[in-house]
């Protein structure tokens, strides 16, 4: 083998943008490296800000390369594809690293004193180490054209993921972690076995090569059995990891219990991933048109976008806990990302795809408050939080918005992803599908209102006699995604022109 | 434990013979059946095998707690250290073959390395785990 890459060695030196994609990796697993040596939590934090920092210039200089000249190729360790690991950036998973980096960069100040009080201090140095080493692997994931590697990152983040989890002050973080782990295990193992009937089909394992090998067989409009196991398997398990209704039953204890930290930061970037998998997947590995036409693909999506919509936004009504209610309004928010897919054509996939960056940015406002609030009165029960608005003024405000961009008032960002998936629907001619989607978000007021109503119409109660507003690196990221909802919603031709590019790019030619 | 004789005094004879097969695996692994991961386990194994026969205290005088924090990540350091290294001579991430005059010379070193990191994180992680569930209850 040595002899083989000898040939093949690398005889110009690469130039640091050539480097890039390796960077976009390389740079938070040092990161991680370097905060696991470190004994002081403020150090160990540091480090992981400037880190998070450095990954979105990485990843939108990614981004502008894409537009400018076409996916990029890199090969890991020299070896070149389709038998090496080649990590390929195209301009689905360039909108979605940056996506990602940008979010856990605004993100990344909230954690100095949320994490201070909620995680021992002498767990700190850990803490920030395996926040980097999931945000590695959930770049990873989105970066690597190899079926495999994406197994290994998708390891890499969920393991770290579920001691993130698991470090909640409640006994019952430890179970919910423990629940998370059976189900992302189960998933991650489905998604391995469809993988294993791929490379049976194709004898690759490359994402690209895989398509071209599926069309060599003349898979593109008929369906063979393996090609329908692997696709059940890995749909199923990708499933299970972005929490798509009935497959959610892990999100809402692990989001309610997780460090308020943990909880931004997953909400805003892990199901996200998952959902750009599910994407490349049925878009651009898949043939589209053996997915979509042979198969019932479209009805089971939107069967089961349609009851997460309605079915988790129903539970969320009558949830107490902030953090729990939040997490149920994900699912049903997963649920209108699942919708674009279903509806497989321009107006609808540009919907999905840019709802997972109006939702990563709405949700990371949502959680944060929420987390802003828990560091002053230490309760995420709603009826704690009555009258609250008159104490944190400004971190209810931005609940409140961003609470408007959940339901997809216009004006936030929510709504620029509505109106292209009303769009998508009308273009199949499911006039219905339009008034369910306005139906859904009626309940989005309900179970937002109601927190509203309490926040700023009641009188105060005791438990908020210590409120006041949250400290400087708090505010910082909850003003700067408040200012996000507000410009993604009016100024689209960044978020949803990304996002169009991306799914022209997916609707027209495929992922060669 | 006191009078177990026989199991201390053959502990005593048999743990250089697991260092040496450790070391043995460790580099018999690029040509032959073997590499960081098996050899690192059995490097824990002695550790292991130490503590069981003359109590966790001594083992942990000779491999404290802190030292396996700080061997966990120094072996992950090693390997991606290799990678940039590699990135730093103009090649790709983990790319071994520029790390020497030529590739053979370099993918050969490379492995090495990689291995070498390999066995000094799995080997610490492996006592730190060990150590976890001993001290449980504790």
């Amino acid at each position: 083998m040595a002899s083989v890459s000898g040939e093949n060695a690398v005889t110009v030196a690469l130039t640091l943008t050539e480097q890039l994609p390796g960077l976009q990796i390389v740079v938070p697993l040092m990161g991680a490296i370097v905060c696991a040596f470190l004994r002081r939590g403020n150090l160990a934090w540091l480090v992981a800000t400037l880190v998070t920092w450095s990954l979105p210039v990485i990843s939108f200089l990614l981004l502008l390369e894409v537009q400018e000249s076409g996916p990029i190729s890199y090969k890991m360790g020299g070896w070149a594809p389709p038998w090496g690991i080649e990590y390929r950036v195209d301009q689905l998973n360039a909108f979605v690293l940056l996506l990602v980096s940008s979010v856990s960069a605004v993100a990344v100040p909230f954690a100095r004193k949320s994490v201070a009080v909620e995680i021992d201090s002498d767990k700190h140095c850990w803490f920030y180490a395996l926040y980097l080493l999931c945000l590695t692997g959930l770049l990873g994931m989105t970066i690597t054209g190899d079926a495999f590697n994406i197994f290994v990152f998708m390891e890499v983040s969920s393991l770290a993921a579920y001691i993130l989890i698991a470090l909640g002050q409640e006994r019952l973080a430890l179970l919910s972690s423990y629940q998370y782990l059976i189900m992302g295990t189960i998933g991650a193992t489905f998604y391995v076995i469809g993988i294993g009937f791929l490379y049976s089909l194709t004898g690759t394992l490359n994402l690209v090569d895989m398509t071209g090998r599926m069309e060599m067989l003349g898979l593109t409009d008929a369906v063979s059995p393996s090609m329908l196991a692997a696709l059940a398997f890995i749909f199923v398990g990708i499933s299970l990891k972005l929490a798509l209704f009935p497959l959610h039953a892990w999100l809402p204890g692990a989001y309610a219990h997780a460090p308020s930290f943990v909880t931004v930061f997953l909400a805003a970037t892990a199901t996200k991933v998952a959902v750009y998998l599910l994407i490349r997947f049925l878009f651009s590995v898949f043939p589209t048109t053996a997915v979509f036409s042979e198969l019932p693909m479209s009805t089971i999506l939107l069967v089961l976008s349609v009851a997460a919509m309605f079915g988790a936004s129903i539970v969320a009504i009558f949830q107490d806990n902030m953090k729990r209610m939040l997490a149920y309004s994900s699912v049903a928010q997963i649920g209108y990302m699942t919708l674009g897919i279903a509806l497989a054509n321009q107006a609808g996939l540009t919907g999905g795809i840019v709802h997972l960056f109006n939702h990563a940015i709405t949700k990371a406002a949502l959680f944060i408050a929420v987390g802003a609030v828990f560091y002053r009165i230490h309760s995420v029960r709603v009826e704690d939080w009555a009258g609250l608005g008159r104490k944190m003024p400004i971190t209810m405000a931005v609940f409140a918005l961003a609470g408007l961009s959940l339901i997809g008032t216009p004006g936030t960002a929510g709504f620029i992803t509505k109106w292209n998936l009303s769009l998508g629907a009308l273009e199949h001619g499911y006039w219905w599908l339009v008034i369910l989607i306005m139906l859904s978000s009626l309940l989005a007021v309900v179970y937002v209102g109601r927190v509203i109503e309490i926040v700023w119409f009641r009188k105060p109660v005791a438990t908020i006699d210590e409120a006041r507003s949250p400290p400087m690196t708090m505010m910082v990221p909850l003003f700067v995604f408040a200012v996000a909802i507000i410009w993604f919603g009016l100024e689209t031709s960044m978020s949803a022109g990304y996002a169009a590019d991306a799914a022209r790019f997916l609707l027209g030619g495929g992922g060669s | 434990m006191k009078l177990d004789l026989i199991l201390r005094v053959t502990t005593k004879i048999i743990l250089p013979f697991m260092l040496l097969f450790a070391l043995y695996v460790q580099f018999h692994g690029d040509y032959g059946p073997g590499g960081g991961f098996q050899a690192g386990v059995i490097a824990a194994g002695m550790i292991i095998l130490y503590a069981l026969v003359f109590g966790l205290r001594a083992a942990q005088r000779v491999v404290p707690m802190s030292l396996v924090q700080r061997l966990i990540p120094l072996g992950v350091l090693i390997y991606a250290g290799v990678g940039i290294v590699a990135m730093m001579k103009g090649g790709e991430f983990l790319n071994y073959s520029v790390l020497a005059q030529n590739s053979v010379k370099g993918q050969h070193e490379g492995i090495l390395l990689i291995e070498l990191g390999v066995l000094v994180t799995v080997a610490s992680t492996m006592v730190g785990i060990f150590y976890a569930f001993v001290e449980r209850g504790r």
